[in-house]
């Protein structure tokens, strides 16, 4: 799967198929701390992505 | 996980509410706590025009949002920084959501007020957030009182509150512990009601909002943030939210309830009056006119030495 990350606008690829949780501790990312952005609606912990999907993956904590 | 309200499909999770909604049934939960904390802490009403304070971000915008939706009168108040190509777009972000919505917006372009946020950190040797901020309380300040608004509303969320409580906390700062509250009342005859509309609401939660709204808000990060303190206590509270779903909610209701009333009493005294620009002031100048004088003086000293051949 392809991810780009915001704001840092970076893309990773992360092989094979995978729970969001999974995938956010690949990341070392808290829930509640990104968006899983796919097309135009989120995705949510529980949920799979697939192997060939691109998903957004963008930060909500501000530093002010 | 199903909607907690319809049984539709879940699109977001709330931990701390230990609930999924839709998109529509968030944006309607997401509303209902706004309004709810709106009446019960009496932040203002329906009679009265609020001067929300934008800054091109998911939180501002979002609270100018709600608000409208809510059918409260609000307008807008908008500092341009001048912090290169992020004001441009915070700017570019903020007009763009009040035209498509025909609402009225005011701006102030700190650089003809005196200088942009990097020339008064430069000039006065102190970090750009620091000077960012003194801009900011003051002008809109001025802003919310020269135009006759009674109530001053910023989009400070529920992680700006706990990380600010918790920063507070670890350094025993009694007098801004005093007044940690999501409503301050005027003090001084140029100071307006200043509330927190989304205090309870977590910075998760605005930023879905936003997003369900279809509201075109700055991502991109204050290129003045990396390495903010404030970073690592919302960090921090994270991992603690993470573990014990529903903590930053706790650690800051429980403090409006049971801890500030303790600290009343280290409230500073009313303000006296700046004497250059008259808005409230803790010495004979306020913070602002302090930070603009030091700027004038070294810009002065800095074109002397320039004209004399020095460095």
């Amino acid at each position: 799967m392809r991810i780009t990350l915001l704001p840092q606008h970076t893309h990773i690829e992360i092989e094979g198929r995978k729970r969001v949780a999974d995938v956010l501790r690949h990341l070392g990312l808290l829930p509640g701390t990104v968006m899983v952005i796919r097309g135009d609606g989120l995705v949510t912990d529980d949920e799979f992505v697939e192997a060939d999907e691109a998903i957004e993956i963008r930060n909500v904590i501000s530093g002010g | 996980m199903k909607c907690k309200r319809c049984r539709d499909k879940g699109e977001v999770v709330l931990r701390h509410h230990n609930a999924a909604f839709c998109r529509p049934c968030f944006i309607l939960f997401f509303q209902r706590q706004v309004q709810r904390t709106i009446e019960k802490h009496q932040m203002f009403t329906t009679a009265e025009e609020v001067l929300v304070a934008v800054s091109g971000g998911k939180d501002s915008l979002a609270l100018w949002d709600v608000l409208l939706e809510l059918g409260y009168r609000a307008a807008g108040v908008h500092l341009a920084l001048g912090i290169g190509e992020y004001s441009r777009v915070s700017t570019a972000k903020t007009e763009a959501f009040a035209a498509r919505r025909n609402l009225r917006l005011l701006t102030v372009v700190l650089e003809e007020e005196a200088a942009a946020v990097p020339t008064l950190a430069q000039f006065t040797n102190r970090p750009a957030c620091a000077a960012c901020g003194t801009a900011k309380r003051h002008h809109f300040d001025r802003v919310a009182y020269e135009s006759g608004f009674p109530v001053l509303a910023t989009g400070h969320n529920l992680d700006d509150e706990a990380a600010r409580l918790m920063a507070n906390v670890m350094r025993w700062q009694v007098h801004h512990l005093a007044k940690q509250h999501p409503v301050l009342q005027p003090v001084h005859t140029r100071f307006v009601r200043k509330v927190k509309p989304l205090f309870r609401i977590s910075e998760y939660e605005t930023a879905v909002y936003a997003f369900f709204r279809g509201i075109d808000y700055v991502i991109d990060e204050c290129p003045n943030s990396v390495g903010a303190t404030q970073l690592a206590y919302k960090d921090a509270l994270n991992r603690l939210e993470a573990a014990m779903p529903g903590t930053k909610l706790t650690f800051v209701q429980e403090f409006l309830r049971a801890g500030q009333p303790a600290f009343a009493a280290e409230a500073e005294g009313p303000p006296q009056s700046c004497a250059r620009c008259g808005m409230p002031a803790y010495a004979s100048l306020c913070a602002y006119c302090r930070l603009v004088n030091e700027v004038e003086r070294r810009r002065e000293q800095a074109g002397r030495r320039l004209a004399s051949g020095g460095h």
